[in-house]
């Protein structure tokens, strides 16, 4: 885990992750394709205000770790047409991450 | 979308005076033109905005343009520090280095294409794009059927764009989700050595810039000469 600033980062690049299945109601940044899916974080971006909250007028605070999660297309898609190399990128919020331990398989 | 740069004044009573004329559409207004008009005149009606200061944003919407990407993707060619500073903290050296006020924008990152990575953006959720630097984003940018298929066939998509990558080429989509925007700097074309910044950035398009293609070459350069005849 890394502080900075007020914010505690609790991944970093080169981890492993699985993306929350949760459904909930209101405004998410999640999209629906990754949920359920192991990426690897690729960059921290920052810490930024939830915009779950910031939807409903809400302050978004404390802000949230952000970062850039990658998924080899293959994973995500069961039917993609292309080669193993593609990857398809999102910028997930802390929140909706849990780690994922080293050895552990894609569910492919 | 024509709803957010309406200007219907006229009130509620469907009287049509001469204004309403020239921006009529034949079809009706769609609920969500409606309800943009609706909001838009009560927030004037209230004294919250000013019909100028509606205007003037949608001026300054409206003078933004993909030339300050193309600048800033010509530069990132010609000049290797700056393509530096530009993919560390492209949102400080846009502003500081071109002038660009980015004070309201979003995070800004730029991605590099080379040999063998080639980017695509998207938003899937909505239509989260880089106006600051890239303008009004196109409308196809904003349809469902490049949001959905952007992420879940990518080489299709590419290939209608007329982009068609090598097998070994990674496509990596970029789906910008939360607080940032990409910018894509796309491949400098061969056979440009030598050339000004100016003369780079009429190769570089706005579809090149959002990775659905990559950049002009030389031979579809629409600066270049016309070759001689006979």
């Amino acid at each position: 885990m890394t502080v900075r600033g007020n914010v505690a980062f609790r991944f970093k690049p080169g981890d492993r992750v699985r993306v929350d299945t949760r459904i909930p109601t209101g405004h998410c940044r999640t999209p629906f394709y990754l949920r359920g899916k192991v990426g690897t974080v690729v960059l921290v971006h920052g810490a930024f205000r939830n915009p779950e909250d910031l939807a409903y007028y809400r302050p978004g605070l404390p802000e949230l770790p952000l970062y850039m999660v990658r998924f080899p297309q293959a994973h995500v898609w069961l039917d993609y047409v292309g080669p193993s190399g593609d990857t398809v990128a999102a910028d997930l919020y802390e929140h909706w991450l849990t780690p994922v331990a080293a050895g552990v398989r894609d569910a492919r | 979308m024509h709803g957010e740069h309406d200007h219907h004044d006229h009130g509620h009573d469907h009287d049509h005076d001469a204004h309403d004329a020239i921006e009529a559409d034949a079809r009706p207004p769609t609920e969500f033109e409606m309800l943009e008009q609706a909001i838009r005149e009560l927030l004037i009606e209230k004294g919250i905005v000013t019909a100028a200061e509606i205007q003037r944003q949608i001026d300054d919407m409206d003078s933004r343009t993909p030339m300050h990407g193309q600048k800033i993707v010509a530069r990132a060619w010609s000049d290797p520090a700056f393509k530096g500073r530009l993919l560390a903290n492209a949102k400080r050296v846009i502003h500081d280095e071109f002038g660009i006020d980015l004070e309201r924008s979003p995070e800004v990152m730029a991605v590099e294409n080379s040999a063998g990575l080639h980017h695509m953006i998207v938003c899937t959720l909505c239509s989260c794009y880089p106006r600051l630097v890239l303008g009004i984003p196109p409308a196809w940018y904003k349809k469902k059927a490049y949001r959905s298929r952007a992420v879940k066939e990518p080489r299709q998509v590419l290939a209608e764009f007329g982009t068609v990558l090598p097998d070994d080429t990674e496509i990596r989509v970029l789906d910008s989700t939360a607080d940032l925007r990409y910018i894509v700097i796309p491949r400098r074309p061969q056979g440009t050595e030598g050339w000004s910044e100016e003369r780079l950035a009429a190769l570089v398009t706005r579809d090149a810039m959002i990775g659905v293609t990559e950049a002009r070459t030389p031979a579809t350069d629409p600066h270049r000469e016309a070759p001689a005849v006979g």
